[in-house]
């Protein structure tokens, strides 16, 4: 390895890397709830998420499409990976983990419970790329938001005609 | 004759006159590469700037006392500085403003807010910057004027062919850039300005990426407007020009209220000074003014001819350089172009690769660069742009085409 590349490589991880080239998750999901657009215009970062939730409100599906930086695209798929199945206490849970994760310079024992997303560590230290690794996870704090008050009929129903 | 006239210049001994070009980045030297975002300013804009706040400063056209009137003393003469620079007939035509942006919306409230009515047509072109969009949209959502855009081509010019149908006598302002500050392309200001009187159009120019780039005369260019900022030319930031032709500025309203500005006040009504007081209300930018003026001095000891060489010859050296390297596209024309260079690589999107350089010190810029409309006419979400001053060398090109190279393949 490159000494001089220290903070990039671990910026840009491979894994990192892997999911910005091969984005998993990525795709339309036909029978949403709820599908949430979140952009960054200061950057052109796009992400449409697609969000079906279970019977009691938790991540059931989860898909996304859109564009940008390796970061925002690796976020994306990395979350969607880590977010399937999840209850919606965990869902918020982990939106808080991951928050520190990216933006706390003294934090250096992540929340065990975020497993491989610990590779995004390294947007700590580019405080200007934090947006783009915080981007899809906004799109699902959003998505949560959309179905509270009309939970079960959001979750049944789609969005769109 | 700019071969004759570079070879008068010591590119390399200018870079001496720029402080903050020793700086290290990230343990590497600086290569400065945003200059269309603001350049960087020689020490002898410093050292003036900071004379004045040392044997001068005093707030100007009110006190009677000797500080007061060495500030007033500097900072018009800073004006006439200013008008003599652009080549405008006399100082009364040139109002200092906070930038660009300002002198933009002052046209657009003061201007148009009195003589612009609806249904009344504003033409634009489709590589405006924000700030030469955003302040019409804002009074055509006012006064129910429609804006129209001159479409730019694929490679990066104006459809020039189209604009005799765009050009119609409904039309009463047309406002455009010099130099774009996304494709390099320089536009043909007094072509543009000509058929514009033809209809009886009023032109507005934004010169924010020609001013410190170029010989410019406002005469010849036969604008009515021109509007520019000081950062992006060595002076320092908050400080900018309106210039306007006296018939055109003298029927103008007032802009902003306040002191300065005024003749004689009362309770219920003012009377408001002549041009360029009338559109300076309260404090102005003394030291910006000042420091414009040196700025000023300094791009003249150089030479506004072979500024321009140097960045044409610079951009033509990057664009064959880029051309080197597989899989990176450059956006703009090839030929009268600016020494401003965006460019898309595959491998690597513009943020990445803008973080990517500068961990080696390299300063880019990477995004849509204020100008959101052209990206996506040009089908991206933004770019990595490169733009240069005269202060910028062949050597550090070549470092950068060894970054791009790492780049692609770090992200390929």
């Amino acid at each position: 390895m490159n000494p001089e590349l220290g903070d990039l490589e671990e910026l840009y991880q491979e894994v990192i890397l892997d999911h910005s080239r091969r984005p998993r998750n990525f795709g339309e999901l036909a029978d949403a709830a709820v599908r949430v657009h979140g952009d960054n215009p200061a950057c052109g970062d796009e992400i449409h998420l697609g969000v079906k939730f279970d019977g009691d409100g938790g991540l059931q599906e989860i898909k996304f499409t859109g564009h940008g930086c390796a970061i925002s695209q690796a976020s994306a798929s990395l979350m969607t990976m880590k977010l399937k199945g999840k209850s919606r206490a965990e869902v918020e849970e982990m939106l808080s983990a991951f928050h520190d994760l990216v933006t706390m310079e003294t934090n250096n024992d992540a929340p065990k419970n975020l497993g491989d997303l610990q590779v995004m560590r390294g947007v700590r230290k580019f405080p200007q790329r934090v947006k783009c690794a915080m981007l899809p996870w906004r799109a699902v704090e959003q998505a949560l938001r959309q179905t509270e008050g009309e939970v079960t009929v959001s979750t049944e129903e789609p969005e769109f005609a | 004759m700019h071969k004759a006239a570079i070879s008068r210049v010591d590119w390399s001994a200018l870079r001496e006159d720029f402080p903050i070009l020793r700086e290290r980045v990230n343990g590497h030297p600086l290569i400065y590469f945003d200059n269309a975002a603001s350049s960087q300013k020689p020490r002898a804009v410093l050292d003036v700037v900071r004379s004045y706040y040392e044997h001068e400063n005093a707030n100007v056209h009110r006190g009677l006392h000797a500080l007061s009137m060495r500030a007033t003393e500097h900072y018009e003469k800073s004006r006439q500085r200013v008008a003599d620079f652009i080549g405008a007939a006399s100082a009364d035509e040139i109002v200092f403003t906070r930038g660009t942006t300002e002198s933009i919306n002052l046209v657009a409230q003061a201007w148009g807010g009195k003589f612009l009515r609806a249904g009344d047509v504003i033409l634009l072109t489709e590589m405006e910057h924000h700030s030469n969009l955003v302040p019409w949209q804002l009074l055509s959502e006012r006064i129910g004027a429609q804006l129209r855009f001159v479409p730019v081509r694929d490679d990066g010019t104006l459809a020039l062919e189209k604009l005799s149908s765009l050009l119609t006598p409904d039309v009463k302002m047309f406002a455009f850039t010099h130099v774009s500050n996304s494709l390099g392309t320089i536009n043909p200001v007094a072509d543009l300005c000509q058929k514009a009187r033809a209809v009886g159009a009023v032109t507005l120019v934004d010169a924010a990426q020609s001013i410190g780039h170029m010989p410019l005369n406002v005469q010849e260019l036969g604008c009515d407007f021109l509007a520019f900022s000081g950062h992006k030319m060595c002076a320092p930031t908050g400080i900018g020009v309106l210039y306007g032709r006296s018939d055109i500025l003298n029927v103008t309203p007032p802009w902003h209220g306040g002191g300065e500005m005024i003749v004689s006040v009362t309770l219920e009504k003012s009377s408001f000074k002549k041009p360029p007081h009338r559109f300076e209300a309260g404090t102005p930018n003394i030291a910006g003014a000042i420091g414009l003026a040196a700025a000023i001095d300094y791009i003249e000891g150089i030479g506004r001819a072979e500024i321009f060489q140097h960045d044409v010859d610079l951009a033509a050296y990057v664009l064959k350089r880029m051309a080197e390297l597989p899989g990176l596209r450059v956006l703009g024309p090839e030929r009268d172009r600016g020494g401003v260079i965006s460019f898309v690589m595959d491998a690597a999107h513009p943020h990445d690769l803008t973080t990517f350089a500068d961990q080696y010190g390299l300063a880019l810029r990477g995004g849509h660069h204020c100008n959101q409309p052209l990206m996506r006419r040009f089908g991206v979400p933004g770019t990595s742009r490169a733009s240069f001053y005269f202060y910028n060398t062949r050597e550090e090109v070549d470092r950068m085409i060894d970054i791009l190279e790492k780049a692609a393949r770090f992200f390929k």
